[in-house]
């Protein structure tokens, strides 16, 4: 193992100020997006998880990289989709058709 | 660095930016979509990519736990129903915060000599991914109410979490200094898997919102530790990310709810506020309405304001609410909503509802946008919510709540209140709007309220 060196503080230090300068503008309204977005990419753990289910090193290894992988795939799945499935929900008002009265439309998939 | 390495690690790159994206666009709920797909793709990308790591020699356990993670991922994705958000996305900080432990306890395992930087890392990755990993899932139990959504506390409760945090702050240094001890290492996680309950242990469904983005930045911080353990940028940039999302997050709830932000760090909750303004409404008297009454007092107004609350999500009455302002529309009256930071169980609680209801976002309004707006509408239509409209939170310094910012429904010229029964809210606060000479309250389940309310409207 290699100690840590200061570059990986570099890329931390600066990852947050990025995400924090990119989030403070995500309006309240998204804010549940936001969570199961960023829970959906934190499944990225993955990358560490796969390398450690498939070295090979020894049996509890396996399992313990066999584990990572399980929890780390069902945050990247279900977070992807359930992020999707709520951002298909988000929608504008339709425009008011010229003059008279406005017949909302109500349709469309949920 | 090989070829392959230096390929992996564009691919690595191009997805950190493809999430910065992502997160970018949700700034932009009509281009959040397209945004967030790409960052999929981005996901993709790297999960690909990485299977071509050099060290990576057998794939039958990568198979199967890909395959058993997208069993169980795919309904969690599709078939949670709106209202069982709150504990699908505490559940999945679990998730996440058991991957990085797990990897963190598998390196710590395999590596006979651990440098000091390193261990440090990994300390800090179980540490808080242990905590995380059990305080997400007694959120989650509470939120289900697989256990009781009340504070659970007890004399000497802060004394003993602080103690127990204290203990384990010191393993980690102790293993900083000796990393080779692994009966610390274990020691350490077993307390942090105890620190998670007992720091969810006394909190309170109200104070949900605070707890679920403090884990959300908890599980961010274990994998960004990983990423420093196992030397890999793109987890130390997520984590970052996932990290500052939910430190921002809690930031916001917390301030919504007028707690400290220190307050928060250490999740000292502790037990909910006296019943300090309990007594005093004794003997004032409620203004009650019928159903038929209070339609018509909606269908002949100019404006009105929809004030949600936690209570729309138990009675999962979004759809009827919808319903009701459709029909209101028709007539000529203009419907608003107002959130409330805090409505709910977790931040955007009520959006997500009301999306899900069909309700366009344009008519969805933050509290700093409508408050200005209450005294113009003719009707606040209060739906099982509570504390977030209570005035005491403006005008009464002995009230726990003080200082919390609240809807002004108070101002408006006046006010109907969906509600269960005259029993106070969270922390048993007593609501003096619900006594003021403006407001009407029309009791029973929100859903068959709204349901009455509906048929009343047709009628007229």
């Amino acid at each position: 193992m290699n100690p840590i060196t200061i570059i990986e503080l570099y890329v931390f230090v600066l990852a947050a100020f990025v995400g924090y300068q990119v989030i403070t503008r995500v309006p309240p309204l998204l804010h549940t997006p936001l969570m199961s977005a960023t829970n959906a990419i934190s499944g990225i753990s993955l990358v560490g998880s796969l390398v450690l289910a498939g070295a090979n090193r020894d049996t509890a290894s396996n399992w313990l990289g066999f584990i990572a992988v399980t929890a780390a795939t069902i945050n990247v799945v279900g977070g992807f989709l359930i992020t999707d499935r709520m951002l298909k929900m988000f929608r504008r008002e339709p425009k008011p058709a010229p003059g008279g009265a406005l017949e909302k439309k109500t349709g469309g998939a949920g | 660095m090989d070829a392959r390495e230096v390929v992996i690690q564009a691919i690595y790159l191009a997805a950190s930016v493809l999430f910065i994206l992502g997160l970018k666009s949700l700034s932009r709920p009509d281009k959040a979509r397209l945004g967030m797909q790409q960052a999929a793709v981005g996901m993709a990308l790297a999960i690909v990519g990485t299977l071509f790591h050099h060290e990576i020699i057998r794939f039958d356990y990568i198979a199967l736990a890909l395959i058993l993670g997208s069993v169980i991922g795919y309904p969690l994705g599709m078939f949670v129903p709106m209202t069982a958000m709150p504990q699908r996305i505490a559940i999945s900080h679990m998730f996440g915060a058991l991957a990085a432990t797990l990897v963190g306890v598998a390196e710590y395992r395999i590596n006979a000599h651990v440098p000091r930087s390193t261990m440090a890392a990994l300390g800090f990755e179980v540490l808080f991914g242990g905590l995380t990993v059990t305080g997400s899932f007694m959120a989650f139990g509470k939120l289900q109410e697989l256990i009781t959504g009340r504070p659970v506390t007890y004399r000497g409760q802060n004394a003993v979490n602080i103690t127990l945090f204290g203990v384990a702050v010191a393993m980690f240094l102790y293993l900083i200094y000796r990393p080779e001890t692994s009966t610390v290492f274990y020691a350490m996680i077993g307390l942090a898997l105890l620190l998670g309950i007992f720091m969810v242990l006394p909190i309170g469904g109200a104070d949900m919102p605070v707890v679920v983005s403090l884990l959300n930045s908890y599980a961010g911080l274990a994998s960004s530790a990983t990423g420093f353990a196992i030397q890999n940028n793109v987890l130390i940039i997520c984590g970052a990310l996932d990290g500052a999302s939910g430190f921002l997050l809690s930031i916001l709830m917390s301030k919504a709810m007028n707690r400290s932000f220190g307050n928060v760090l250490f999740g000292a909750f502790g037990s909910p506020p006296a019943l300090a303004a309990g007594t005093e409404a004794k003997d004032l008297t409620v203004n009650s309405v019928s159903a038929e009454d209070a339609a018509m007092r909606m269908a002949y107004a100019g404006e009105v304001i929809v004030v949600p609350g936690y209570g729309m999500a138990v009675a999962q009455a979004q759809h009827v609410v919808r319903e009701l302002a459709d029909l209101l529309e028709k007539r000529g009256v203009t419907v608003k909503y107002a959130i409330h930071p805090v409505a709910g169980r977790m931040p955007g609680h009520m959006n997500v509802l009301l999306a899900e209801a069909n309700v366009p976002y344009d008519r969805l309004y933050d509290m700093e946008e409508i408050n200005s707006e209450f005294p113009q509408a003719d009707v606040a239509l209060v739906i099982g919510a509570n504390d977030v409209v209570n005035p005491a939170a403006r005008s009464d310094p002995a009230s726990p709540i003080y200082g919390m910012p609240i809807l002004d429904v108070d101002r408006s010229k006046g006010v109907i209140v969906l509600k269960r029964s005259m029993n106070p809210g969270f922390a048993g606060i007593e609501n003096h709007l619900f006594y003021a000479p403006n407001t009407s309250m029309l009791f029973g389940d929100a859903k068959s309220s709204l349901t009455r309310l509906v048929s009343e409207v047709k009628a007229l």
